[in-house]
């Protein structure tokens, strides 16, 4: 029997892999069509892989036309063809990251948990039942671990915040309302290796007391519902979920719940709110969520990639994951490579390497085949940085020294034809749309700043920024300003009327 | 006519899940294609908060509708990857093609804005009746619509 992995990703069906799958399995001859994860690799997709004595050989992006010529070539064998990227292991983009977090993606198939179990899953959930909570969180205080969701606060702080608040009920909530233009890491994640996610929370939950999670998922990640559920499902069946955690006495379990649509619901306190069933308006902080959160009780709210990268911290220990990294950002990030690049997808790599490196070695260089003009990191809030720029390191203090924000690794590459005071007009449009109303410098400055833009008027959008910075509720109106001002201030003849 | 006893079993079940309202808006959206304007009622008594209330979260919230789409739904991204990749010559493309503005409906067509699908690597992309497309241009569009939603 042949083994053929086809990603089950959003991605790679957009670019027709179900129907590359049925082809495939139409095949005569003796195939087992596994529907694996993604590796990341999504210029290549759909990426199909052949099980060989040679180890997974692959061919990519695939069509169902071109499957007749990788028949009649033997690819069932691994033999060569135009489409061969030869053993995927070896495949430079994928070989020259460092997978931590990701280690499974693309190797396994998502909904097997015994695939889980023979990759490492669940030793650092066994690891912490033997464990204290305050030894759990020293371990990921050693990590150096922060949040990936785009804020980078220590996320053994704010789980030690929740552990020492007394209170009869706890909530760890995980965030994944992946809004960002750019960033697809959450969803590949959550398609690709759920199990670590629903390890992660456990632990979180083992970390704090709590005994309730929940997963806040954005409404246009269909598939990532139903992988989660699955996979809630399959791990709730064999102990791992439940109200005896592999025949402990602890407790944890998990819900998934739907967003709407609503950008600033990935806001942590507008997120409590949905959760809550109501509109998504920020709260005023504090109280923190740590001791006044979900319903009221203390919560953990963490990222997609913040709990993911939980399981291999405990499992082989924070000091582990602490030695890739630089300065004060320990371990890896997952970097996302989009817009208008010519080999994009996720590339997990310790923190360090510079902008330019990232862009040239993987994404190598634009899809148009022009010159790059601007690249905005960390979504719609990040900055525009030109070429000048690129030797910026990929590092959360430097980004922040430069005046730009590294947020949730999100890179979105802007060739030559990119105006750039349409894109820093669209920043106040967005932050118009997505506002959610509740503070004046957000609700009312967005729509005056587009205008001023439209007039050309920059002193006062200037001095709208300034306001906008200084005096919103949320990052949503305080980082607004950010992607404007650096726009203005690389590309002034964009403005000029 | 909407069909009330079924929406009061939606409204049941999820008025005992806890801050269920969203979820139970889903569930009625799924069931009768929108939220009829019928059911506002029905929430309002179940979740026990004010008509108001209920209306605050429809509205404030880009997913609910209180009429039904088009016969022909199609979503495209907005957001910066996919403008980075002609998104806005797309979008006015589509909307010709359509007949109507991004943001409107009417019973044939409906054609809305989406930040983001999370597919930033194969931009641009948009979803004909829920079905997501990549590296979309005007031409592969006439095609793809003409295939699944017959302009």
């Amino acid at each position: 029997m042949i083994k053929v992995y086809i990603p089950r990703d959003t991605a790679a069906i957009s670019m027709g892999a179900d129907d590359v799958a049925k082809a495939i399995a139409s095949l005569p001859e003796d195939i087992h069509v596994i529907r694996n994860g993604t590796w990341g690799m999504t210029y290549l997709e759909p990426l199909v892989e052949v099980e060989t004595q040679k180890g997974r050989i692959a061919y990519g992006p695939v069509q169902v036309s071109d499957i007749p010529s990788l028949y009649k070539a033997g690819f069932l064998d691994g033999a060569d063809h135009e489409l061969c990227q030869g053993p995927t292991a070896e495949i430079d983009y994928l070989k020259n990251q460092e997978r931590l977090t990701f280690a499974r993606c693309g190797l396994v198939d998502p909904l097997s948990i015994d695939d889980y179990i023979k990759n490492g899953g669940f030793q650092g959930l066994k690891r912490a039942l033997k464990l204290s909570e305050k030894n759990i969180i020293d371990d990921v205080m050693t990590s150096g671990l922060r949040g990936r969701g785009g804020a980078a606060f220590p996320t053994g702080i704010k789980w030690n915040t929740v552990l020492e608040t007394e209170a009869d009920q706890k909530y760890i909530c995980c965030n994944a309302d992946e809004g960002d233009s750019g960033t697809f890491s959450d969803r590949i994640l959550m398609e690709s290796d759920p199990f670590c996610l629903i390890e992660g929370m456990i632990i979180a939950g083992l970390a704090v007391k709590a005994t309730k999670g929940y997963i806040y998922l954005r409404s246009e990640y269909p598939l990532c519902k139903v992988v989660l559920n699955d996979a809630i499902r399959t791990a709730k069946a064999q102990n791992y979920l439940g109200s005896s955690i592999c025949d402990s006495d602890k407790e944890f379990d998990i819900e998934v719940r739907i967003g709407a649509g609503s950008y600033v619901c990935g806001e942590e306190t507008a997120m409590l709110e949905s959760l809550e069933g109501k509109r998504g308006m920020v709260r005023a902080k504090p109280p923190l969520p740590a001791h006044v959160g979900l319903f009221g009780k203390p919560t953990v709210i963490n990222n997609v990639l913040s709990l993911a990268s939980i399981p291999i911290i405990l499992a082989k220990g924070g000091e582990y994951y602490k030695d890739f990294g630089i300065g004060r950002s320990r371990g890896t990030i997952a970097f996302q490579l989009a817009g208008n690049v010519k080999r994009g997808g996720l590339v997990e790599k310790a923190f360090g390497i510079t902008l330019g490196d990232m862009i040239d070695r993987y994404g190598g260089g634009t899809y148009s085949g022009k010159n790059i003009k601007a690249v905005q990191v960390g979504g719609p809030l990040g900055a525009y940085i030109p070429p000048e720029n690129f030797d910026l390191p990929l590092d959360y203090e430097a980004f922040s020294e430069a005046g730009a924000v590294l947020g949730h690794g999100g890179i979105v590459i802007f060739d030559e034809t990119a105006d750039m005071k349409e894109q820093a007009k669209f920043a106040f449009d967005f932050c118009a749309i997505e506002s959610c109303g509740k503070c004046t410098p957000c609700r009312i400055g967005s729509t005056r700043g587009s205008e001023q833009i439209e007039k050309g008027n920059l002193e006062l959008t200037e001095e709208l920024c300034d306001l906008m910075d200084t005096s919103s509720l949320c990052a949503m109106g305080g980082m607004t300003p950010i992607p404007v001002k650096s726009a203005m201030k690389h590309w002034p003849k964009d403005f000029e009327n | 006519m909407v069909d009330l006893n079924k929406a009061q079993e939606i409204v049941d079940h999820y008025s005992q899940v806890e801050g269920g309202l969203l979820e139970c808006l889903h569930g009625l959206q799924q069931a009768f294609g929108y939220v009829p304007k019928e059911t506002i009622d029905i929430m309002a008594d179940g979740f026990n908060i004010s008509r108001a209330e209920v209306h605050g979260v429809i509205s404030y919230y880009h997913d609910f509708r209180l009429k039904p789409y088009g016969r022909t739904v199609v979503r495209i991204c907005q957001a910066e990857a996919c403008q980075a990749m002609g998104s806005r010559a797309l979008s006015a493309h589509v909307a010709k093609k359509m007949g109507i503005d991004v943001g409107k409906s009417n019973e044939e067509y409906t054609l809305e804005a989406v930040y983001c699908f999370g597919n930033c690597a194969l931009s641009p992309n948009l979803e004909i009746n829920g079905k997501l497309h990549a590296r979309v241009d005007q031409d592969n569009f006439d095609e793809l619509i003409k295939k699944e939603g017959a302009v």
